[in-house]
């Protein structure tokens, strides 16, 4: 039994939540993962470090840049008879391409599994995460994305996996990729962070988001929102902790100004350490915070960002 | 251009939802029950384009029991013209619903099919782009503007770093993230129209497809509840708890 592992990368190398989706691979046997892409002399060497991995699989082809879901989808098709499990990282990409491989494969997919239970058998959060499901897979082969915050992501360095290069053939130019925005930040991302520090609406707008910075630079944390604070315009969508954000599980989450919504809480409830600071003593949030301060964040941020420099 | 949305009859967002004793399920008994949100935007997106002279007609399809048939008035009462209900009840999954919709597709020809991105029940995000592999269509998933120009379509993705702009062939299959639109309340004029539009009724056998579910639910269990924790008075209590207690700063 060899699993195959889609791997996403960047400058800085293999990304975390890929390195989740390995450690979950690596429960059932044999690992196998794939770089695709131009240039990726550097993915693949970072790619073959990874403990764990038997070998790299390299397609260096211009149509599989920016992993355009078509493209990627009709190459693991090809590479699939040799697996029996096919994994990607629950992000965007893995949402995109892993479905469209499971209908080419007939195979229903098992999206955003929490736990391994048996090659066969997986949990997964259904119900923004208010119920977790067991299901056992009867198909053949198993198509699955990996929820990065239910497994701790293998080390980035160890390894020494053979690099093989794929020869690539015709691609599908059903899609072309435009453009990209991506926010620069010398934060870490959310989904890596130790810690996370996310504002709602209660920061009433962009401009105050300023005053969660010093904190998040003293602690080394990543910013998030809810849904309210990016729909508000206050900060971009790739904030977005939630159902249908990010999910995170960081050592620590701070939430500042956010009630506490279900679908807020689905996708940061799996912290280790949550504060809550929110000057309405009812807001759901103090139901799973393990330090709750009734307060109200223009003054309690500013204390807070004095209290860390002090020591 | 012909545009098909498939609406989703889901347990309501507001809803906090409970596990059943025998972990066979989740309790739906009296429970609201409303159209998947993300399906919502999917419909107020395809009449906007309607309304922009690019869409002719818009079919609303919904796939579950019998009671899917209120969801379907819904999307008539926001604007869609005609319905498709595909009655079972039995637990039909991306997979089953996708096979459904390629003979849908086939059958009425759309250049576009709009999807929710998610269920919120079964959070599976899938149907949307399996539907696409089994048409060989183009597909923009996540996307929170849409544009169409001439046989192509123009989508920008809500993406993890950001925002990412593809542009598709058409026909092709686009899935709504949150910020695509904020979708319409049906006016009540609108609800009264939607009672006398057509919707059609059949069954998974009429489509020839085999809906038996490849996922056999084993158990549904709460997940694991958090302790309640402590309130504290004041900024600097908190940073000291965080230090000494909790040693996470
Ligand atoms: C399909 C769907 C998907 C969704 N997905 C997500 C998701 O992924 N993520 C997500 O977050 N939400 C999501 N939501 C939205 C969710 O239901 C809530 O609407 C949202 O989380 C509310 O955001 P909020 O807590 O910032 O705002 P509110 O609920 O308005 O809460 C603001 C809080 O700020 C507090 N506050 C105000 N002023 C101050 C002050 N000066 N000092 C201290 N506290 C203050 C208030 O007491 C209040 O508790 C989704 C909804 C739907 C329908
Ligand atoms: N039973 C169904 N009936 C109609 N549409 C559905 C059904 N199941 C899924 N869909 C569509 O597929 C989208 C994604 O669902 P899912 O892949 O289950 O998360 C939904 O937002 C709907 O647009």
């Amino acid at each position: 039994m060899t699993s195959l592992v889609l791997l996403e990368f960047n400058a800085s190398g293999i990304k975390q939540p890929s390195r989740s989706a390995v450690a979950a691979a690596i429960t059932l046997g044999e690992v196998h993962v794939m770089v695709a892409g131009v240039d990726l002399g550097e993915a693949a060497a970072r790619a073959a470090k990874i403990p764990g991995v038997s070998k790299v699989l390299v397609a260096e082809n211009s149509a599989l840049d920016h992993a355009m879901a078509e493209p990627i989808a009709a190459l693991l098709l090809t590479l699939a008879p040799g697996y029996s499990h096919l994994f990607a990282a629950t992000t965007a990409v893995g949402k995109n391409v892993m479905p469209r491989v499971a209908a080419l494969l007939d195979v229903q997919p098992i999206s955003d599994i929490a736990a391994v239970v048996d090659a066969d058998t997986f949990v997964r959060p259904i119900y923004a995460g208010n119920a977790m499901a067991t299901v056992k897979s009867t198909d053949a082969k198993k198509v699955i994305t990996v929820r990065a915050a239910s497994f701790d992501p293998v080390a980035a360095d160890g390894g020494n996996a053979t690099i093989e290069n794929l020869t690539v053939g015709d691609m599908p130019t059903l899609s072309r990729f435009v453009s990209a925005e991506l926010s620069k930040s010398e934060r870490p991302e959310l989904t890596a962070a130790r810690v996370v520090i996310s504002g709602g609406r209660g920061m009433q707008n962009g401009e105050n988001f300023k005053l969660i910075e010093p904190i998040a630079d003293k602690l080394g944390a990543a910013v998030g929102a809810s849904r309210a604070a990016v729909d508000a315009g206050f900060v971009p969508n790739e904030f977005q902790v939630g159902q249908t954000g990010k999910i995170v599980a960081p050592e620590l989450y701070v939430a500042v100004g956010i009630s506490g919504a279900i679908q807020h809480l689905a996708g940061m409830k799996d912290s280790k350490v949550i504060v809550a600071i929110n000057k309405d003593e009812e807001a759901p949030i103090f139901q799973v915070a393990d330090y709750g301060l009734v307060a109200d964040l223009f003054t309690a941020l500013p204390e807070l960002a004095a209290e860390l420099e002090r020591s | 251009m012909k545009i098909i949305v498939p609406v989703k009859r889901v347990v309501d967002y507001n809803v906090k939802v409970r596990v059943k004793a025998d972990s066979s399920g989740i309790d739906t008994a009296g429970v609201k029950m409303s159209m998947n949100p993300f399906d919502e935007i999917a419909i107020e997106e395809a009449v906007r384009l309607k309304e922009k002279g690019i869409a002719s007609e818009i079919i609303a399809v919904s796939m579950g029991v019998a009671q899917c048939a209120e969801t379907i008035r819904t999307a008539l009462a926001m604007g869609a013209d005609r319905g498709i209900l595909i009655e079972s009840d039995a637990d039909l999954q991306p997979l089953a619903v996708a096979k459904m919709l390629k003979v849908l597709v086939e059958q009425e020809n759309p250049q576009l099919v709009i999807l929710g991105k998610q269920a919120i029940d079964d959070d599976m995000s899938a149907t949307g782009q399996m539907l696409a592999a089994l048409l060989g269509w183009s597909q923009g998933t996540f996307a929170s503007k849409l544009n169409i120009e001439g046989d192509g379509l123009t989508v920008t993705r809500e993406v993890d770093g950001g925002l990412e702009t593809v542009s598709l062939r058409l026909p092709s299959i686009v899935t709504t993230d949150l910020r695509l639109n904020e979708p319409r309340y049906a006016s009540l004029p609108n609800i009264m129209k939607a009672r006398k539009k057509p919707i059609a009724n059949m069954k998974p056998g009429d489509l020839g497809v085999d809906v038996t579910p490849r996922l056999t639910v084993i158990k549904v269990e709460e997940p694991p509840k958090r302790k309640a924790g402590q309130k504290v008075g004041s900024v600097a209590e908190l940073v000291s708890k965080l230090r000494t207690e909790a040693k996470v700063i």
